[in-house]
């Protein structure tokens, strides 16, 4: 083996501080070491250029820069590999300027010192580094968009005009969504239906677009690139194509039931249309209800009713029709499964359900709705109170969150009531009781504002229930204005209660189909809350619309976009390169105990037919939990393998005197380590007995590699890792915490102080926060003393019974 | 009349102790007034519960004169709705408690006639004594 060492000297930054040519002279006796070189700038052309001709000259096969920041020039370097004609995961960079230079700048013989340690660990580490193939997968075009409400109709047309094919599947009869039943939309106040149904059209003339309605997504297997979706469609019983929406079916139907689309507040036939602009444009048989399909399940008759079937002129009515199972291939899915309302019941306080003049929002859409159309409906009184907050900001449910749209849907709707009011000449008289009222979108305030210049009363406070007094028509309500601090009872004709959304049970179970997770307020995950608001945890899956939080249309549309944005980004390339630092398997030393397989959060992990375990490439996403399972280390992580970091530890404590004190830090690379380079930019010092060493997700740093860095001869053992809530890694930070308990529980069977381990979830801005905890870990290690040799030993041999004791037995 | 408030330290300092006698984090108030509209005793009381709330999360410590306090039966049913998850009748207990630590015996001992005294059951004293002495 043949390593060319680099240490830079930063043009001053680090050469000022360590001498850099002690590092050379001292690094390039080691073995394998061909040469150590110190330059001015590493990564200049010149620089550069230098590794290429040596690498050439001397026919090295490992280069490593003793320098700043892999996260700084970790790029530029694999690119020298590259021209160099090297295998670019045989270069590798040691962190001397922010791990070291910047911050031990007082003690210019110790940081001289580190650096030459540092650069040792790394000699350590890139000799056991392999040479690793990009892997490339072929990426078709083709796109699942579950859920057609407003985001997923808005996401299949920017993705079918892009030329994309989509797939659209949707479970109710028509697509529309939640959207087509609202009266009008703030704060334009534009017809809901008028605005909607044109883009609805766009959905079936658009030739990249199969709209799968009535359908239901029943499993996803695969990844980005290669989804298997199986889809049911679910039989209608009357023919798409050569319907003609006639009515004369229904018209002859003698079955009258409630009609969910106007939220039960009129009938409709077993045989119907779900709505007047309803995509596909076609009438179904609801099997629930119609006379016929009744019988043919009770008694297998089939000879009931049909009346539908004698009327209709087109013939297009089969009784007979039959589910249909699809399988699809997709290359990427976007979920818009959107929300339930919140169920009003669950506040028995308010009274739905109890009394008559109680209303929820929906329902006094649909009020509106079929009143402007002339329809009959129920009289809502002169007095009528909006409830705000019903099912939110509510921990009494379980509710936390604001659901963001209620109060400007109440304040739209008193505006409605009272402008058909003025119309017609009536009195209404309007109070809205809210918590704080939150109109923060672009023309809200105004709108608000208009409707409080209509003479719409908003009231601050919360009422706390709702009554009838013996005899009256009406209902009581009492709650305090808590800006008069006096309690308020009034009888009003109607309360109408703004209820909240949630998580709907559609999306539910899609989530649980896909395995994407959900945040603490029930509603699915984003990967990342600011930078990747629409991507999931799961590479290919994204989300949009009110399945990823309570939000209004402009911002459903807005994400649904980003979506079709995101999703054209990848599969535009034709091709996605993956990283290859993935999960493998030593098969010789597998003995098939099974027990890794459901210690991946990705299920990556099988056994094979000859029993041995295999890791999937294309799913694996390398954060190496899976390997603390494993009790013969046959479960190990490229570039970041057992026998690497086990060299890389005890590189780390060789040089340490018996005065020294040394702490092992795992920091990972995405949080943790990046910390550390700000931590050095900003030259907020911290223990120079510290040696960090980088790793994916510190949920790869296995209790035995923790144990065997005190056998070695650490004082103290630190893992650093992002907030559970920022890890892309699922499950990472509870596994990180189980391994510390379980090292915390042995250390003490020896007799050492568990306080020498420590884990920390970081954020990337805990400038002081970083070097305060290695610190004190310094200070731990100094006051509980040196770790006696014996207890070392012991360590070193009871660590593989302790951590897998069952393995005596076998 | 209407009096300034001022938002001084000490007004913090009566905020921390009312919450570090009743255990309840009174910043965490929405005052969104559930409370009061749910106590069945509003009508006696001169200032609402959700203002009760208000005066200690200022730090305004008249709130300990106002017969909201005593008149609180910890019948717990603003606890019951408080979208907040807040105890109203702990806090209520500790601005009493806050007046009866003042060490002010609103009653005393040898004021009591030996007449009197031989009228008054066991329980009267107790309870005379316990809410109204220091
Ligand atoms: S939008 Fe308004 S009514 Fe709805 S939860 Fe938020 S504050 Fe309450
Ligand atoms: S646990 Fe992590 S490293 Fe192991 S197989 Fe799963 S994704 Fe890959
Ligand atoms: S119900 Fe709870 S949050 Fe609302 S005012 Fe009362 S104490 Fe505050
Ligand atoms: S506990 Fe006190 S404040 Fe709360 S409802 Fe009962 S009496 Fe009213």
């Amino acid at each position: 083996m043949k390593i060319g060492v680099y240490v830079c000297h930063c043009g001053g930054n680090i050469s000022e501080i360590v001498d850099v040519e002690k590092v050379a002279k001292y690094v390039d006796n080691q073995d394998d070491v061909v040469f150590a070189k110190h330059y001015s700038h590493m990564c200049s052309e010149d620089g550069q250029q230098m590794i290429i001709n040596d690498v050439k000259e001397h026919n090295l096969d490992r280069v490593l820069v003793s320098a700043c920041s892999p996260l700084f020039h970790g790029e530029t370097f694999k690119n020298v590999a590259k021209q160099a004609g090297l295998n670019p995961y045989l270069i590798e960079m040691v962190n001397i300027r922010e791990q070291c230079a910047w911050v031990h700048y007082d003690d210019l013989e110790k940081a001289t010192e580190k650096a030459t340690n540092l650069t040792e660990m790394g000699i350590d580490r890139i000799r056991n580094n392999n040479p690793l193939e990009e892997i490339k997968m072929d990426i078709g075009k083709s796109v699942l968009v579950i859920g057609a409400g407003i985001a997923g109709i808005q996401a299949a047309l920017d993705l079918g005009d892009a030329g994309y094919q989509v797939h659209l599947v949707e479970k109710d009869a028509s697509i529309g969504g939640k959207m087509a039943q609202l009266s009008r939309t703030f704060p334009t106040n534009d017809c809901a239906a008028c605005i909607l149904s044109p883009k609805m059209a766009d959905v079936t003339t658009n030739k990249n677009i199969t709209l799968h309605t009535y359908s239901e997504i029943t499993k996803v297997d695969g990844n980005l690139g290669n989804f298997k979706v199986s889809l049911t469609h679910h039989p209608a019983f009357v023919d798409s194509e050569s319907c003609v929406s006639c009515g004369l079916c229904a018209e002859a139907c003698p079955v009258s039931v409630d009609d969910e689309f106007e939220w039960k507040i009129s009938k409709r036939k077993a045989i119907y249309i779900p709505m007047d602009f309803a995509v596909p444009n076609r009438y179904l048989i609801d099997v629930e209800n119609c006379l016929n399909q009744k019988a043919r399940r009770k008694s297998g008759k089939t000879n009931v009713c049909r009346l539908c079937e004698k009327v209709c002129p087109q013939n297009c009515i089969d009784f007979e029709n039959k589910p249909e199972y699809l399988e699809l291939d997709i290359d990427a899915i976007i979920v818009t499964t959107g929300h339930d309302v919140f169920d009003a019941g669950r506040k028995p306080e308010y009274g739905y359900g109890k009394y008559e003049n109680v209303l929820i929002a929906p329902e006094m859409e649909r009020i509106i709705v079929k009143k402007s159309e002339g329809a009959e409906v129920r009289d809502i009184g002169k007095k009528i109170a909006f409830i705000q907050c019903v099912g939110s900001r509510d921990e009494q449910i379980g509710n936390e969150y604001c659901s963001r749209v209620c109060c400007m849907y109440a304040t739209k709707l008193s505006q409605l009531i009272m402008h058909s009011a003025q119309v017609a000449g009536a009195d209404k008289d309007i109070y809205v009781f809210y918590t704080d009222m939150r109109t923060f979108g672009k023309g809200y305030e105004e709108y608000y504002k208009s409707t409080q210049k209509m003479g719409v009363k908003f009231i601050r406070g919360r009422p706390s229930e709702i009554f009838k007094n013996p005899g009256s028509e009406k209902v009581n309500l009492r709650v305090e204005d808590t800006l008069n601090r006096q309690i308020i009872e009034s009888e009003f004709d109607t309360v109408v209660l703004s209820v909240g959304l949630e998580l709907s049970a559609g999306s539910k179970k899609i989530a649980d189909i896909l395995k994407i997770p959900k945040s603490t307020d029930g509603f699915l995950q984003e990967a990342h809350p600011k930078f990747r608001p629409v991507d999931t945890q799961k590479d290919g899956i994204f989300i949009a619309g009110t399945a990823q939080g309570p939000k209004d249309i402009p911002d459903s549309v807005a994400q649904a976009s980003a979506t079709a944005a995101r999703v054209m980004r990848l599969l535009n390339q034709g091709s996605i390169t993956m990283d290859p630092r993935k999960a493998f398997v030593h098969p010789e030393l597998c003995d098939g105990c099974g027990e890794c397989v459901s210690s991946c959060p990705y299920d990556t992990i099988s056994m094979n037919a000859d029993n041995i375990a295999v890791v999937d490439q294309n799913r694996c996403k390398g954060c190496g939990m899976c390997l603390s399972s494993c009790h013969s280390d046959a479960l190990d992580l490229n570039m970041f393998t057992n026998f690497q970091l086990f060299s890389e530890v005890k590189a780390a404590l060789k040089d340490k005197r018996e005065s020294d004190k040394r702490i092992i830090v795992f920091a990972d690379s995405i949080c943790t380590y990046k910390l550390s380079d700000s931590v050095g930019n900003a030259k907020n010092k911290y223990s120079v007995d510290t040696r960090i060493i980088r790793v994916p997700s510190s949920s790869r740093v296995t209790p035995k590699l923790i144990l065997q860095s005190f056998a070695l001869g650490a004082d103290a053992v630190f893992l650093g890792d992002c907030e559970k809530k920022s890890t892309p890694f699922l499950g990472s930070i509870d596994a990180v915490e189980k391994n510390i308990k379980l090292v915390k529980k042995n250390l003490e069977i020896v007799g050492i102080s568990p306080d020498r381990v420590e884990f920390f979830q970081f954020v990337t801005v805990m400038l002081t926060k970083f070097p305060m905890l290695l610190n004190k870990m310094e200070t731990i290690a100094k006051n509980k003393g040196t770790i006696p040799h014996e207890k070392r030993i012991k360590i070193s041999n009871s660590l593989q019974e302790w951590l897998f004791p069952k393995n005596k037995e076998i | 009349m209407l009096k300034t408030i001022r938002l001084e330290d000490e007004n913090t300092q009566f905020l921390k102790k009312v919450e570090s006698i009743s255990g309840e984090i009174i910043t965490v108030c929405d005052q969104c007034g559930v409370c009061s509209g749910s106590c069945p005793f509003t009508d006696d009381m001169d200032i609402t519960p959700a203002n009760m709330m208000r005066k200690v999360q200022l730090g305004q410590s008249d709130v300990l004169e106002t017969e909201t306090i005593w008149i609180c039966a910890s019948c717990l049913r603003c606890m019951a709705r408080c979208p907040r998850g807040l105890d109203l009748s702990k806090v209520a207990e500790a601005l009493r408690q806050i007046n009866l630590r003042t060490a002010i015996n609103h009653i005393k001992v040898e004021d009591i006639s030996p007449e009197e005294a031989k009228r008054l059951p066991a329980i009267a004293y107790v309870g005379a004594f316990r809410k109204l002495t220091g």
